[in-house]
């Protein structure tokens, strides 16, 4: 089957295009290596012979710095074992800023691949007043050039009668100095290694591998390295020359192209910005917006999760109704069903925080949110980009690392995965909502103080998270080139098709990524909790003499410097699950022998209080609570976001990492918090 | 002022100037070079961002934000002023 590519520029319309091409038959998978998206799908020509079409990630260049810039420069080249060499290319152009995008254009049609240009959003160029003629350019690139809009699907017939011709032609290629093109062959002949095709390269081809020194896993640094020394030497500044080459031939391009000027005045992006980044106004609707978002999430999705709840409640009473009583049972509606039940109730939020980023990324209005925060994002040694997936970390830690994939660096990508957990996700509520309880027994005096206790804890989590981001940056080695230059693209109504599929792409990654993981963790947990059985007893000896309850009793000595018994290191074993585990579990264990209570009704909180250690004073006293607290802002007890940890990193030693970090400063901290007041005499 | 050498992170919001030269680390300067940044080509300020830095600058049709630090290594012969 032929396999055509997509190329083009971020904010182009390419995947739209995509869409409008493959439909539902795309896949979306990893390149093999690295977490790069590898979209592909297939579609019909006019004959209705069948395509396969792969959509590159986005890039400005060939010249690869990023993963992201890496995987269209090797596929193109044929240098992927994954991915077969394109039979042709399908250069997305918009026209609306020709010049840029011919950038990338020009380089790729210089590979000797057949090729065709779209040129995209002829709409935007022609409401403002720019005339470009598709019959000019084609002209002078010698392949066909077809004008489009990929939104509203004009220009599709035109675009698949030229996909189906039998032989595409190849672009008339530029012209490079002759000093530079002479560097470039001898620079081949020194990569043309065995085993590699880069002997078959074209001269830009050439170039283009030689052009940075971004990540490249093949065998092949070592010659390319030697084949740059070899430009540096005989053809000083060779990578100017290339890109004022470049630019010349795109600059007679755009000129014999252009039939009409763009009219000049403001566009609707100029104004839109002097109200969306003025320098009060901006923070106004930034703040506003991200209330509202916020406000959204918590208020909507709260409906859809009483339903979830609900419904893994329905679903295990009825397995109990229908299943005889006994192990597997209880490792159906026990295990699965709870532990799988605690973290898919989180699904609404975290789609719901997916669409709104995808509308920001689509819209446009990431990148200016990222240019009104990078100042502040810059003093910890993040990016502005930062600021969404950090803020998204607040509702739940998953989207937010998900959502860093728009950090071109690599390091300040690593770096925002690192701290995001740190942020107070919504699954610690319940159990600041059940400490801060214990801690101020009621009283409407007590309900400033209770306020105070929690904007607190989300302080110390935001402080932590900062402190953290800033000397992981201080830490961590710079790869070469930092300097940060963002796109600001002209502002789009977004396609809500494409935002949905990305939304149902990134649900689809969280429940088989995260949902494997969840389900084996959650079993293993259950089985810890259940095993081994007591001859017979209620729920609290189930636990006590599990391993679980062992487990409790054997890191008692390693939690009693905190101030807890090992009833609470079974809940914090139990709770890795999920934070929110740990109330279920608290409730279980303390409630079971409480003799004035048969019900089961009376509040847990006022049960906790009750709870005396061994010298008659409460177990639960201040600094026990305090102490608790404090554990829950930094531990990382969750399983979903290691494994997304896993995925996004695509290594287990990061989550490892992550997981350590942040389970020594909750120990610290908490240690810290309690023996401090102790000394201080509390 | 005319045909004065400023560095970009230098220029008045509004001003707009022909590049001059360019004085980033290697790989930056390729990739400030590819999204347009050739001697000869004219920028434009924008604005700055609210806390005053990255600068929004428009060159070749697009508009771009850099950090200060980094613009302050691209030199630009002024040609009209705010």
């Amino acid at each position: 089957m032929p396999v055509i590519a997509l190329v083009g520029n971020p904010n182009t319309g390419k995947t739209t295009l995509f869409n409008a091409l493959t439909g539902l038959s795309q896949k979306v998978a990893n390149y093999a290596g690295v977490t790069v998206e590898k979209k592909e799908g297939t579609c019909h020509d006019q004959h209705g012979k069948l395509m396969r079409v792969l959509d590159l990630p986005g890039t400005y260049s060939l010249s690869a710095r990023t993963p992201d810039e890496v995987i269209p420069r090797d596929v193109l080249l044929g240098r992927r074992a994954d991915t077969a060499k394109p039979d042709c290319v399908i250069c997305v152009v918009d026209a609306s800023n020709l010049e840029r995008n011919l950038y990338l254009a020009v380089q790729v049609l210089d590979l000797g691949i057949p090729a065709i240009v779209v040129l995209n959003m002829m709409d935007v160029a022609e409401a403002r007043g720019l005339k470009l003629s598709a019959a000019a350019l084609q002209e002078r690139l010698g392949v066909p050039v077809i004008p489009m809009q990929a939104n509203t699907r004009q220009g599709m017939e035109r675009l698949r009668v030229a996909m189906s011709q039998a032989e595409l032609p190849l672009a008339k290629p530029g012209v490079h100095p002759l000093a530079l093109r002479e560097a470039l062959a001898k620079a081949r002949e020194r990569l043309d290694g065995e085993g590699t095709t880069h002997g078959s390269l074209t001269l830009t081809g050439t170039a283009s591998l030689l052009c940075s020194l971004g990540p490249d896993g093949s065998d092949a640094v070592a010659d390319i390295e030697a084949a740059r020394e070899l430009m540096d030497h005989d053809c000083p500044g060779w990578e100017e020359k290339l890109v004022s080459s470049h630019y010349k031939r795109i600059g007679e391009l755009v000129r014999d192209a252009t039939e009409q000027q763009a009219a000049g005045g403001p566009t609707a992006t100029d104004k839109l910005d002097r109200a969306l980044l003025h320098p009060i106004l901006g923070w106004v609707i930034l703040g506003g917006l991200m209330t509202g978002l916020f406000a959204t999430i918590f208020s909507v999705a709260a409906v859809p999760m009483d339903w979830i709840d609900a419904g893994f409640g329905w679903t295990a009473d009825w397995v109990k109704t229908w299943m005889a009583e006994g192990d597997l049972r209880d490792l159906l509606t026990d295990g699965v069903l709870a532990g799988v039940g605690s973290v898919v109730i989180f699904l609404p939020q975290i789609l719901l925080l997916f669409f709104f980023i995808g509308l920001l990324e689509d819209t446009g209005y990431m990148a200016r949110v990222a240019f009104i925060m990078d100042r502040l994002m810059g003093l910890v040694g993040l990016n502005g980009r930062a600021f969404i997936p950090l803020l998204s970390s607040y509702a739940c830690a998953i989207p937010g690392i998900m959502a860093t994939r728009t950090i071109a660096n690599p390091r300040e990508r690593l770096i925002t995965i690192l701290v995001a957990p740190l942020a107070s996700c919504s699954a610690r509520l319940p159990v600041y909502v059940m400490m801060i309880g214990v801690l101020l027994p009621g009283g409407t005096g007590d309900v400033w103080m209770k306020v105070a206790f929690m904007l607190g804890l989300y302080a110390l989590g935001t402080v932590g998270m900062f402190l953290f981001a800033w000397l992981f940056h201080r830490r961590l080695r710079s790869g070469s080139g930092s300097a940060m230059i963002l796109e600001l693209p002209p502002y789009r109504v977004p396609a809500l098709r494409a935002v949905l599929l990305r939304l149902w792409e990134r649900a689809r990654v969280f429940v088989t990524q995260a949902g494997t993981v969840i389900l084996v963790i959650s079993v293993l947990l259950w089985a810890a909790t259940s095993y081994p059985k007591p001859a017979d007893g209620d729920d609290t000896d189930r636990l006590t003499q599990s391993i679980a309850g062992q487990l409790g009793k054997t890191i008692e000595p390693l939690i009693e410097p905190l101030g807890y018994d090992w009833k609470m290191g079974i809940g914090l074993i139990a709770s890795f699950a999920a934070r929110e585990v740990f109330v279920s579990t608290m409730s279980i264990l303390y409630r079971a022998d409480d003799p004035a209570d048969d019900e089961g009704t009376r509040p847990l909180q006022t049960l906790l209080r009750e709870q005396k250690r061994a010298d008659g004073s409460p177990l639960f006293n201040g600094k026990t609570c305090l102490s608790m607290l404090v554990f829950y802002v930094f531990a990382m007890q969750c399983m979903a976001t290691l494994a997304i940890t896993r995925r996004e990193t695509n290594s287990w030693k990061w989550p490892l990492f992550q997981f350590g970090y942040l389970t020594v400063t909750a120990y610290l901290a908490a240690l810290l918090v309690y023996q401090g007041a102790g000394l201080l005499g509390y | 002022m005319d045909n004065t050498l400023t560095p970009l992170s230098g220029m008045q919001v509004g001003a707009a100037g022909a590049v001059e030269t360019i004085d980033l680390m290697r790989d930056d300067s390729l990739r400030v070079r590819e999204i347009g940044f050739l001697p000869g080509a004219m920028v434009r300020v924008i604005r700055r961002a609210p806390l005053g830095d990255p600068i929004e600058v428009e060159i070749g049709g697009a508009h771009l934000a850099l950090r200060r630090a980094d613009a302050a290594l691209i030199s630009v012969r002024i040609t009209a002023d705010a």
